[in-house]
C-alpha cells in the first residue's frame, strides 16, 4: 500500500513538468489571442489614418493668370451674368502655356492642362465677379492642383513606377518639380473637404452633403426612436400585465435586435417607398428605417435602467397619492434618464454607422447639393464612404479614409459621451 | 407643404383647447371654493380637452391622407376619353403617372397629348378642393372635440383618469410597434417573394445550381430568362461565414478565457473596452479595409508562394468579417464562462488540477451549451452581414468551396439586384425579396435556437 502511494507520487512528480508546460502554453495562447485582437485593431486604425491624413491637405499651384478679354470673350463692362458665361478655361490654359512656353505638342499641352483642377475655373470666375476690374490684368493666383498632380506633390506617386502604370507622366513630374523649386507650390488645410458636396473630381469632393444628410437622418431617427423606445420600455416595465400579448411583444423585440440590418432596408423599400410612396433617397425614410432598427437597443437598455430604479421611490410617490402615470413620469423616469440616454446614444451611434438598409432605399445616389430638409435627396456619411471606396480614381482612396476618420471621430465622441454619462450617474 | 400646414393647425387647435380647458376648470374650481374641490388638477382638464380635440381630428386627417390619392385617381380616370380607358392596366398607370407629372410640373407639357393636359388641370382642381376640404374637416372635428370636452368640465369629472387611460393606450401602442415591424417585414418580404415564385418555380430557386439573374429586356432576346438557383449563393455565404468563424471563435474564445480566468482586474478593465472598439467600427469601414488592404495583401501573398488568388477572394472578406465578430464572440463567451458557478472551479483546483486543466476539463464542458448558443448568434450575424461582402466579395455566383476564389453571398445579391433604377415587377427585383425571405428565416431560426440554448443553460445554474 505504502509502496503504491510512493509510486503514485513519483508518477505525479514526473508528469508535473509536462502539465506545467501545458499550462504555460495554454496561457500563452490566451495572451496571443488578446494580442491578435490588439494587432488587428492597430492595423485597421493605422491603415485608415495613414491613408486618410493626406486628404486633409490640399496642394495649390501659383499661376500668373492673364485675364485677356479676348480669351474670356467679355470685357470689364460685362454684367455678372455675362461674366458667369465667360471662358475662364481658356484663360487658365493660355496662362499655363505662357509659363511653360517650350510645350508645343498637342499631347503635352493636354498633360499640362491636367495639372490644374477643373474647380480652378470656378474659383477664378467667382474672383472676377467679385472684382471685374481684374479683366485685362495679369495677376498671380493660387489655383487648386489636379488630384493626380497633388498626389505627386504629396509624394504618393514615385518615379520608380513604370510610366505606363501611373497617371502622372514623367513630363508632368518635371513641370511640377520646376514649380516646386521656384516656390510656386504650397500646401494648405483642405477646407473644401468639409464645405463641399460630392464631386466627380477627387480634389473637389467633400463630405458636407453627406454630413448634413447624416444629421437629418439622425434627427428623424432620434425623434422617432427615443420617445417610442422610452414609452415602450415604460409600458413593458410598469404597466404590462403578464399575458400572451406582452410575451409576444417581448419576443418580437428580442428577435428584431438580431434581424440583419439589410432586411430593414427591404421593409423600408416595400412599405415606405412602394406602398406609402414616400420620396426615395430622403433622410425621412432613412430615419424611419433606422429608428425601427435602433428601437430594440433603446427599449432593452431603457428597461434595464427603469428596472434599476429603487422601488422605494415608486412607493413613496404612490403613497402620497400620485397616480401610476405621475409616479413613472415625475419620479421614475428622471432617475432612470442617464441610463436611458446612454442606451439611446449608443443606439444613435449604431444608426450613424449603418449603411446597408440605406442602400435599399436609394440613398446611394450621387448627390452634389447639400440637402436642405428631410425630404431632399441626400446621402449619409457611411454611404458616401461606400461610394468613394468604389471609385477607381486614386484620389478617392485618401478621401475615403479621411471620411472614415471623420465618421469614427463622431462615433468616438458619442461613445465617450455615453461612457461619461454612465460613470457620472452610476455613483449616485 | 399643405400637409404640414394642416398638421400645424391641428397642433394649434389642441393647444387652444388645452388652455381653455385648464382655464375653465380653474374658474369652476375657484367658484366652488378652491381648487381642491376639483377631482383632478386643472392641467388634467387641459390635457383632456387637448386630447379630445386632437385624437379624432388626427384620425380623420390620416384617413384622408390615405384615401386622397386613390380617390382623385379614380375621379380623373373616369373622365378620360374611352380610347384611353381601353388601354391595359399597366399602360393606363403609365398614362396617369404622366398626367400627375404634368400637374406637378415635373413632366414637360410638350411630351403629352391634349387629353392628358386637360386631365392634369382636372387633377389640380381636385387636389386643391381636396386640400381645402381636408383642412376644413380636420379643423371642424378638432373644434367640436375640444368644445365637447370643455363643456364637460365639472368638479366631479375624473379628468386625470381619462387622460391617463388614453396615455396608457399610447404607451401600449408604442410597445406594439415591435410586433408591427416584424409583421411588416414578414408581409412585405413574403408578398413579393410569392409573386417571385409565381414566375420562377420554388424548386428551381431552392435547388438550382445556377445563379445569373440577367433578365432580357425584350422578350425575343437570346437567353431571355435568367436562372435563379439559390445554392451557389448559400454555399458562398456559408463559405465566407465559415472563414469568419475560424478566425473569430478561437481568438474570441481564448481572449474571453484569458481575460476572465487569468488576467488581473486592471488588465481586464483596460483590455476589454479596447477590444470592444472593434465591435463599434462601422461595417463599411471593415469593407473598405477588406477591399483595399486585406484583399491585395492576400493576393500578393498567394502569388508569392505560387497560388492564384482571386482579387475578391472569400478569404479576404471572411478574414475581415472574423475580425469584426471577435468582440461579439468574446463578450458572449465571457458572460457564459463567468456564469459557471465558482464551486466547480474551486473543486477542480482543490483536487490539484492546474488552471488550464480546470478550464478545459471542467469550465468549458460546463459552459459548452452556452458557448454553442453564442457561436450560433455569431453565425447569424455573419450570414446577415452586408457591407463587408458587398465591398470585398465577388458578384458572380460560382459554386465552389475554395476560399481563394471569388464567391458571392445572399446579401451581396440583394444589394446588387435592388440598387439602381429598376422596374419593380421584374423577377430580378422580386428575387431580391425572395432572398430576403430566406435570409430573414435563416437568421431567425438561428437566433431562436441560440436564445433557447442559452436560456436553458442559464436555468441550469440558477
Amino acid at each position: 500500500m505504502s509502496k503504491d502511494a510512493f509510486k503514485n507520487t513519483e508518477l505525479i512528480q514526473a508528469s508535473l513538468k509536462k502539465r506545467y508546460a501545458r499550462e504555460r502554453r495554454f496561457q500563452l495562447f490566451g495572451k496571443l489571442a488578446v494580442l491578435l485582437g490588439f494587432v488587428f485593431l492597430f492595423i485597421l486604425l493605422f491603415d485608415i489614418v495613414s491613408k486618410g491624413t493626406p486628404a486633409f491637405t490640399q496642394k495649390q499651384l501659383q499661376i500668373a493668370v492673364d485675364f485677356d478679354p479676348d480669351k474670356l470673350g467679355v470685357d470689364a463692362s460685362a454684367s455678372a451674368e455675362q461674366l458667369r458665361q465667360a471662358n475662364f478655361n481658356a484663360v487658365i490654359k493660355s496662362s499655363l502655356r505662357d509659363m511653360f512656353p517650350e510645350v508645343t505638342s498637342r499631347g503635352d499641352k493636354k498633360r499640362l492642362y491636367r495639372l490644374v483642377s477643373i474647380g480652378a475655373e470656378y474659383a477664378l470666375r467667382d474672383r472676377v465677379i467679385e472684382d471685374p476690374s481684374l479683366i485685362g490684368q495679369r495677376k498671380d493666383f493660387w489655383l487648386l492642383a489636379h488630384s493626380e498632380a497633388a498626389g505627386y506633390l504629396k509624394g504618393q506617386i514615385s518615379r520608380e513606377l513604370p510610366e505606363v502604370e501611373r497617371k502622372v507622366k514623367d513630363i508632368q513630374m518635371d513641370w511640377l518639380d520646376q514649380l516646386r523649386d521656384k516656390g510656386l507650390t504650397k500646401s494648405s488645410f483642405n477646407t473644401l473637404f468639409f464645405l463641399e458636396g460630392d464631386s466627380r473630381e477627387p480634389e473637389l469632393a467633400g463630405i458636407r452633403a453627406a454630413l448634413q444628410g447624416s444629421f437629418f437622418t439622425l434627427v428623424v431617427t432620434f425623434l422617432l426612436a427615443f420617445p417610442i423606445g422610452v414609452f415602450a420600455a415604460v409600458y413593458l416595465e410598469e404597466f404590462a400585465p403578464r399575458n400572451r400579448i406582452t410575451d409576444l411583444i417581448e419576443i418580437n423585440i428580442n428577435n428584431l435586435a438580431a434581424v440583419p440590418s439589410i432586411v430593414f432596408g427591404l421593409l423600408g423599400l416595400a412599405v415606405f417607398i412602394n406602398f406609402f410612396e414616400l420620396p426615395r433617397s430622403a433622410p425621412l425614410v432613412g430615419g424611419i428605417v433606422l429608428s425601427l432598427m435602433t428601437l430594440p437597443t433603446i427599449i432593452i437598455t431603457s428597461r434595464a435602467s427603469i428596472q434599476a430604479v429603487s422601488p422605494s421611490i415608486r412607493e413613496a410617490a404612490l403613497g402620497v397619492g400620485a397616480s401610476k402615470i405621475q409616479t413613472v413620469f415625475h419620479h421614475v423616469l428622471p432617475v432612470a434618464m442617464p441610463g436611458i440616454l446612454t442606451g439611446s446614444i449608443i443606439g444613435m451611434a449604431q444608426a450613424l454607422g449603418e449603411s446597408a438598409p440605406l442602400l435599399m432605399i436609394g440613398m446611394v445616389a450621387f448627390i452634389m447639393e447639400v440637402p436642405g430638409g428631410v425630404t431632399d435627396p441626400s446621402t449619409v456619411l457611411p454611404v458616401q464612404i461606400f461610394l468613394w471606396a468604389d471609385s477607381p480614381e486614386r484620389g478617392f482612396t485618401e478621401k475615403t479614409s479621411a471620411a472614415i476618420m471623420v465618421l469614427m471621430g463622431f462615433l468616438i465622441v458619442m461613445n465617450a459621451l455615453a461612457i461619461y454619462l454612465r460613470r457620472r450617474f452610476e455613483v449616485k | 407643404m399643405q400637409t404640414s400646414t394642416v398638421f400645424l393647425t391641428l397642433v394649434a387647435l389642441c393647444a387652444v383647447s388645452f388652455f381653455i380647458g385648464r382655464h375653465k376648470s380653474r374658474l369652476i374650481g375657484m367658484a366652488g371654493g378652491g381648487l381642491q374641490t376639483l377631482h383632478s388638477l386643472p392641467v388634467h382638464y387641459g390635457y383632456m380637452a387637448a386630447l379630445w380635440a386632437g385624437l379624432p381630428a388626427l384620425l380623420v386627417f390620416i384617413v384622408w391622407l390615405g384615401v386622397e390619392a386613390p380617390v382623385i385617381r379614380n375621379l380623373v380616370i373616369a373622365e378620360l376619353p374611352a380610347e384611353v380607358l381601353a388601354l391595359s392596366l399597366d399602360e393606363l398607370g403609365l398614362y396617369y403617372n404622366q398626367v400627375v407629372g404634368v400637374a406637378l410640373g415635373s413632366v414637360d407639357v410638350g411630351v403629352v397629348d391634349a387629353n392628358q393636359v386637360t386631365a392634369a388641370h382636372r387633377y389640380n382642381e381636385l387636389l386643391t378642393a381636396s386640400r381645402g376640404l381636408k383642412m376644413l374637416l380636420v379643423s371642424l372635428v378638432a373644434v367640436i372635440g375640444g368644445l365637447l370636452a370643455v363643456m364637460r368640465v365639472k368638479p366631479d369629472l375624473r379628468a386625470r383618469n381619462h387622460v391617463e387611460d388614453i396615455f396608457t393606450w399610447v404607451l401600449f401602442a408604442c410597445s406594439s410597434i415591435a410586433v408591427f415591424t416584424t409583421l411588416g417585414i414578414v408581409l412585405s418580404v413574403l408578398f413579393e417573394a410569392v409573386r417571385f415564385f409565381q414566375v420562377i418555380p420554388m424548386n428551381d430557386f431552392l435547388f438550382g445550381l445556377q445563379w445569373s439573374p440577367q433578365m432580357a429586356i425584350r422578350a425575343d432576346q437570346v437567353g431571355a430568362s435568367g436562372s435563379f438557383g439559390f445554392i451557389p449563393l448559400l454555399v458562398g455565404t456559408l463559405l465566407i461565414s465559415m472563414v469568419a468563424m475560424l478566425i473569430a471563435v478561437p481568438i474570441g474564445l481564448m481572449s474571453a478565457i484569458y481575460l476572465s480566468e487569468y488576467a488581473s482586474r486592471r488588465f481586464r478593465a483596460v483590455t476589454k473596452p479596447v477590444l470592444e472598439i472593434l465591435a463599434g467600427v462601422p461595417t463599411v469601414v471593415y469593407g473598405f479595409f477588406a477591399a483595399l488592404t486585406v484583399a491585395p495583401f492576400i493576393r500578393n501573398l498567394g502569388e508569392s508562394i505560387g497560388l492564384s488568388v482571386a482579387s475578391e477572394s472569400a478569404l479576404a472578406a471572411g478574414l475581415v468579417m472574423g475580425i469584426m465578430i471577435i468582440p461579439f464572440v468574446m463578450s458572449l463567451s465571457d458572460d457564459i464562462i463567468s456564469a459557471v458557478p465558482n464551486t466547480l472551479r474551486e473543486a477542480s483546483l482543490g483536487m490539484g488540477a492546474t488552471m488550464s486543466e480546470t478550464i478545459r476539463k471542467v469550465l468549458l464542458p460546463a459552459a459548452l451549451p452556452g458557448i454553442v448558443g453564442g457561436i450560433l448568434l455569431a453565425v447569424s450575424r455573419a450570414i446577415g452581414e452586408t457591407m463587408i461582402v458587398v465591398m470585398a466579395a465577388g458578384l458572380s455566383a460560382k459554386l465552389t468551396i475554395n476560399p481563394l476564389e471569388a464567391v458571392t453571398t445572399i446579401t451581396v445579391q440583394i444589394v446588387t439586384l435592388l440598387v439602381g433604377d429598376q422596374e419593380f415587377d421584374s423577377p430580378k427585383t422580386l428575387a431580391a425579396f425572395a432572398l430576403g425571405l430566406v435570409l430573414f428565416f435563416v437568421t431567425l431560426l438561428l437566433n431562436v435556437i441560440a436564445l433557447y440554448v442559452v436560456r436553458k443553460y442559464r436555468e441550469q445554474y440558477e
